[in-house]
C-alpha cells in the first residue's frame, strides 16, 4: 500500500493556470487545504512561452501586482508585423491592417517562467503547498468512477525496472477535487479526455510546436518593448509564424511556431527556425549577440471549436491542458490564468455547499466570463488559417476580426498526425549547415536548455509497438521523429546490419511533439522521475 | 552526540554557468539553485547516524543570504532536526564560514561536524580544514566511510592512489567525498513537516565573529574556445607540423 495524503484540492502543474487556481482558492477561502505538484526541479524550470502578456487576468487576481513586485517590467512600445518574402525581402504590414487581436498596446514583454516563479511565491505566502520535483504519474479513481486524486511516480527505479538503493515509492494524493493544469497535451489530461469523452462533439485539437531562444544582444541594437511578428519565409510547406521580442536586460526572445498539421515528412521545424534567424530582419538584432537559452514546447491551438468539456466528476481541466489559448492572439497565458480563476470560484462554491452541482456551477461562471467571450469571438481564426493558408486565411480573419463578426463557424476536422505525405511523394528539403554564430546544431542547443534526466530510469517515451519506428514509419515516412523532435531524441542508427531506433531520452525537453505528431500515434510521453527535464532560466 | 552539517546554496549542477556580459561575475538571475551535492552527502551521513541511534540531533547550518532558507528547509525535509541560518549579504569567504561554524560548535556543544569536501561553485575545498585549525580539533577529509564508536570516529579517506584510514577523537570534523553514500529523495510529507521545523537566524555580529573581506573578484571570463584539430596524413607531416607550426620540437 502506498502512503497517502489528503487535501481539499490537488493541482497538477505549476504553470499560469495551476498557480492561478491555487491562489484564487486561497483568496476565497483561506482554510482550504491546497497543494500544487510540479514535475520541474523548481517552479518555472519547465515553462517556455513567448511572451507578450496581456495583464487582464493578473489585474483581477492581484490588482496590486505592481506593488507586489510582479516581474512585468517591459511594456510593449512598438508593434511590427512582417511578411517575409524570401531569404532577403520582407514587407511590413501597416498597423491599420493588422488584425485587432494582434495589436499589443497595454501588454508587457515577460518571461512566463519568471511570472510563475513569482506566482508560486504569492501562492506559498497564502499557504498553498507547492511541491516542485514531483510529477503526477497516475490518476486515481473512486469506485464510482469519479477522480480521487493522483499518485506521484516512484523514484529510484532502474532502466530495467528494478528498485535501486535510493528507491522511494510514489505517494497518493487524495482530494475532494483534482485540478489538471499540465499545459498543452497533458499526459494525464489526455487520459481524462478519453475516459470521460470530454471532447465529444468537438473538433479535434490542433497543435503547433514553438521553438524559442533567448539572446543577449549588444546594447546599441536593443530596443526594449519592441515586438515583431511575422510569417512567410522560410515556411513553405507549413503554416506558422515567428516572433522576436525585446525584453529587459538586453535580452531578446526569438522563436518560430510551426503548425503540426504540416504534410512534408522531411520538414524540420528546428532547422526552419535556425535558417529563419539568418533573415536580415532578425539577423540585424542577433548578430554580435550571444545565445543564452534554448527550448521548445507544443501549443494547443484548436481554440473554441476544440475546447473539451472542462469538468468531470471530482476533477477539472484548466489552461492549455484543456486548450484555452486564444489562437488569433497566439496568447494563452492570460486565458490559462482566467480559466484557473473561474475554476477556483466554482470549486470554492461546491466545496462550501455540497448540494451544488459541480458541472453546472462551473459552466455558469465560465459562460458569464470574458474568457468565454474572447474564445468564442476568435473561433474562426485557426480553421481559416488551416483551410485557406496563411495569406487568404489572414485576409478572412482580418474581415472577421476588424470589420464585422461573421455569423458562422468554420470547422477543421482533420487530424494533425494524419497529414503526412509518404516521403517519396514530398520534396526533400536541403537545410543549410549551421554557422555557429546565428544558427546551431541540435546538440549544442539542447545543452543550453539545461535538460537532464537521471540516466538509470525507465524510458519515459513509451512505444506501444516497438516495430513501428523501423517499420511503417521508416519505410513510408522516413521516420519523421528524427526531424520534428527539437532535441534530437530519436535517431535511426544502423545496428547488426539493420535500422534501429535509438531514443536519447535524457535530452527530452518535454515539448510533447512526438506524442502529437507520430503518424502511428505510437509514442506516449509519460512522466519521467521527478525533477527530470529542462531547467529553463527566464523562459 | 549532536551533529552539525554545513549546507551551501549553489547553482544547480544541471545548469550551464554563464558569465555576465560585463564580466563582473557569473549570472545567477533566475537560475535554478540547489543544495551543494557534497553537502547533501554529508547530510545523508548525519541523518543515517541519527537513524542508527549514534547521533541525537542533526543541525543544518548555512551561511548566506536569506534565500538559503530554501536549502535549509530541504535539509530538514531530508532529516535534519533544525536549522540555523547565518545571514549575510556579503560574499562569505571560506574563513568566514569556518569561523561561524567554530562558534556554533562551541555554542551547540557539537560532537561531529559533517561538511562537503568542497562546494561545486567556488571549489575551494577549505572550510573543513580551516575549521579544524581554528578549533584545534582533528579532521578527516575526503571521507568515503565514517564509523563512530564511543568517543572516536574512524574515517576512510580517498587519497591519490588508494585509501587511508584515520581514527579521530571526537569532537571532529569530517568532509564528505562522492562515494560516502547515495543521498535519499525527500518525501512529500517530510517536505510539509520541514516547514514547521525550527529555523533560527543569526549573523556574524551576533555570533561575535569579525569578518574581513580578504578577496576581491576582479573579473570572470569564459574559457577560450578550443580551435578544432587537424588530421595529419603521415608521421613526417606530424613531425614537420610540430616543428614548424607548433614549434614544440
Ligand atoms: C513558443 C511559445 C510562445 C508563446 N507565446 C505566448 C505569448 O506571447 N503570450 C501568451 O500569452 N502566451 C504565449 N504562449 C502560450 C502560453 O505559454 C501558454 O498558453 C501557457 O503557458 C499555458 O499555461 P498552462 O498553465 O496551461 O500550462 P503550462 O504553462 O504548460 O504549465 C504546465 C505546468 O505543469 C507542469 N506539469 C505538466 N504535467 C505535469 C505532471 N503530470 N505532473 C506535475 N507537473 C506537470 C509543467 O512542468 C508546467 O510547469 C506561447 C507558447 C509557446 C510554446
Ligand atoms: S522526445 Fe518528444 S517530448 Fe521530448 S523533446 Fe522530443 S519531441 Fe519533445
Amino acid at each position: 500500500m502506498r502512503e497517502s495524503m489528503e487535501f481539499d484540492v490537488v493541482i497538477v502543474g505549476a504553470g499560469p493556470s495551476g498557480l492561478s487556481t491555487a491562489i484564487r482558492l486561497k483568496q476565497l477561502n483561506a482554510d482550504l487545504n491546497v497543494c500544487v505538484l510540479e514535475k520541474g526541479s523548481e517552479v518555472g524550470a519547465h515553462i517556455l512561452s513567448g511572451a507578450v502578456f496581456e495583464p487582464r487576468a493578473l489585474n483581477e487576481l492581484f490588482p496590486d501586482w505592481q506593488e507586489l513586485g510582479a516581474p512585468l517590467t517591459t511594456p510593449v512600445t512598438k508593434d511590427e508585423v512582417y511578411l517575409l518574402k524570401g531569404e532577403q525581402g520582407e514587407r511590413e504590414i501597416p498597423h491599420a491592417l493588422v488584425p485587432k487581436p494582434m495589436v499589443n498596446d497595454g501588454n508587457y514583454i515577460i518571461s512566463v517562467g519568471n511570472l510563475c516563479r513569482w506566482l508560486a511565491e504569492q501562492a506559498e505566502g497564502l499557504g498553498v503547498e507547492v511541491f516542485p520535483g514531483f510529477a503526477a504519474a497516475e490518476i486515481l479513481f473512486h469506485e464510482d468512477g469519479s477522480v480521487k486524486g493522483v499518485a506521484t511516480g516512484d523514484m529510484g527505479v532502474s532502466a530495467s525496472g528494478e528498485q535501486l538503493a535510493t528507491y522511494m515509492e510514489g505517494m497518493e494524493l487524495h482530494a475532494r477535487y483534482t485540478v489538471f493544469s499540465e499545459g498543452c497535451r497533458g499526459h494525464l489530461g489526455k487520459q481524462l479526455i478519453e475516459r470521460f469523452n470530454l471532447d465529444q462533439g468537438k473538433d479535434p485539437q490542433h497543435y503547433a510546436i514553438g521553438i524559442k531562444e533567448l539572446w543577449q544582444i549588444p546594447a546599441d541594437k536593443h530596443q526594449p518593448g519592441l515586438v515583431i511578428h511575422g510569417s512567410g519565409w522560410p515556411l513553405e510547406d507549413a503554416s506558422g509564424g515567428f516572433f522576436l521580442y525585446h525584453g529587459d536586460n538586453q535580452q531578446v526572445m526569438v522563436g518560430l511556431i510551426v503548425d503540426l498539421n504540416y504534410k512534408n515528412p522531411w520538414m524540420s521545424p528546428y532547422e526552419e527556425f535556425q535558417r529563419l534567424k539568418h533573415h536580415p530582419l532578425l539577423a540585424q538584432y542577433l548578430t554580435g549577440g550571444e545565445r543564452v537559452s534554448y527550448g521548445a514546447r507544443a501549443i494547443a491551438k484548436g481554440g473554441w471549436n476544440a475546447l473539451p468539456s472542462m469538468t468531470m466528476p471530482g476533477a477539472l481541466l484548466v489552461g492549455c491542458d484543456a486548450g484555452t489559448l486564444n489562437v488569433a492572439k497566439i496568447k494563452g497565458t492570460h486565458t490559462a490564468m482566467k480559466s484557473g480563476m473561474i475554476g477556483a470560484e466554482a470549486l470554492a462554491q461546491v466545496l462550501a455547499d455540497e448540494s451544488k452541482a459541480w458541472d453546472s456551477t462551473f459552466a455558469q461562471l465560465f459562460d458569464a466570463s470574458w474568457l468565454k467571450e474572447e474564445l468564442y469571438q476568435t473561433r474562426n481564426f485557426a480553421p481559416a488559417m488551416h483551410k485557406f493558408g496563411t495569406l487568404l486565411g489572414g485576409a478572412f480573419n482580418f474581415v472577421d476580426q476588424n470589420l464585422f463578426k461573421l455569423p458562422f463557424t468554420l470547422h477543421d476536422t482533420s487530424l494533425d498526425h494524419a497529414q503526412l505525405l509518404p516521403a517519396d511523394q514530398a520534396p526533400k528539403i536541403d537545410y543549410p549547415k549551421p554557422d555557429g554564430k546565428l544558427s546551431f546544431d541540435r546538440l549544442s542547443s539542447v545543452y543550453l536548455s539545461n535538460t537532464n534526466h537521471e540516466e538509470d530510469q525507465p524510458c519515459h517515451l513509451v512505444l506501444k509497438d516497438s516495430t513501428i519506428p523501423t517499420g511503417e514509419n521508416l519505410t513510408r515516412f522516413a521516420e519523421p521523429a528524427q526531424r520534428y523532435c527539437p532535441a534530437g531524441v530519436y535517431e535511426i542508427i544502423e545496428q547488426d546490419g539493420g535500422p534501429k531506433l535509438q531514443i536519447n531520452a535524457q535530452n527530452c525537453l518535454h515539448c510533447k511533439t512526438c506524442d502529437i505528431k507520430d503518424p502511428a500515434q505510437n509514442i506516449t510521453w509519460v512522466t519521467p522521475e521527478g525533477t527530470g527535464g529542462p531547467n529553463y532560466p527566464n523562459m | 552526540m549532536k551533529v552539525l552539517v554545513g549546507v551551501k546554496r549553489v547553482i544547480d549542477y544541471n545548469v550551464k554557468v554563464r558569465v555576465k556580459s560585463d564580466n563582473t561575475d557569473v549570472d545567477l538571475a533566475n537560475t535554478k539553485m540547489a543544495m551543494n551535492p557534497f553537502c547533501e552527502i554529508a547530510l545523508e551521513e548525519a541523518v543515517r547516524l541519527k537513524e542508527a541511534g549514534v547521533a541525537t540531533e542533526v543541525i543544518a547550518v548555512s551561511v548566506g543570504t536569506s534565500a538559503s532558507q530554501e536549502q535549509l528547509r530541504a535539509a530538514m525535509a531530508l532529516g535534519a532536526d533544525r536549522a540555523i541560518l547565518v545571514e549575510t549579504d556579503e560574499v562569505a569567504e571560506p574563513l568566514h564560514v569556518a569561523k561561524a561554524f567554530a562558534k556554533l560548535m562551541e555554542q551547540e556543544d557539537i560532537g561531529l561536524v559533517m561538511l562537503g569536501k568542497q562546494s561545486i561553485d567556488s571549489d575551494n575545498n577549505q572550510v573543513g580544514q580551516m575549521l579544524a585549525a581554528l578549533t584545534g580539533r582533528p579532521q578527516g577529509t575526503f571521507a568515503s566511510k565514517v564509523v563512530v564508536e564511543g568517543e572516536q570516529v574512524t574515517v576512510t579517506r580517498e587519497i591519490d592512489g588508494g585509501l587511508r584510514t584515520v581514527r579521530l577523537a571526537l569532537p571532529a570534523i569530517v568532509t564528505a567525498d562522492l562515494r560516502l553514500n547515495e543521498p535519499r529523495f525527500a518525501k512529500l510529507p517530510d517536505i510539509m513537516k520541514a516547514k514547521r521545523k525550527p529555523l533560527a537566524t543569526t549573523n556574524f555580529a551576533d555570533l561575535g565573529v569579525t569578518v574581513k573581506q580578504s578577496m576581491r573578484l576582479d573579473r570572470v571570463d569564459v574559457p577560450s574556445v578550443r580551435s578544432g584539430g587537424v588530421k595529419v596524413e603521415s608521421v613526417d607531416e606530424l613531425i614537420s607540423k610540430l616543428k614548424d607550426e607548433a614549434k614544440v620540437i
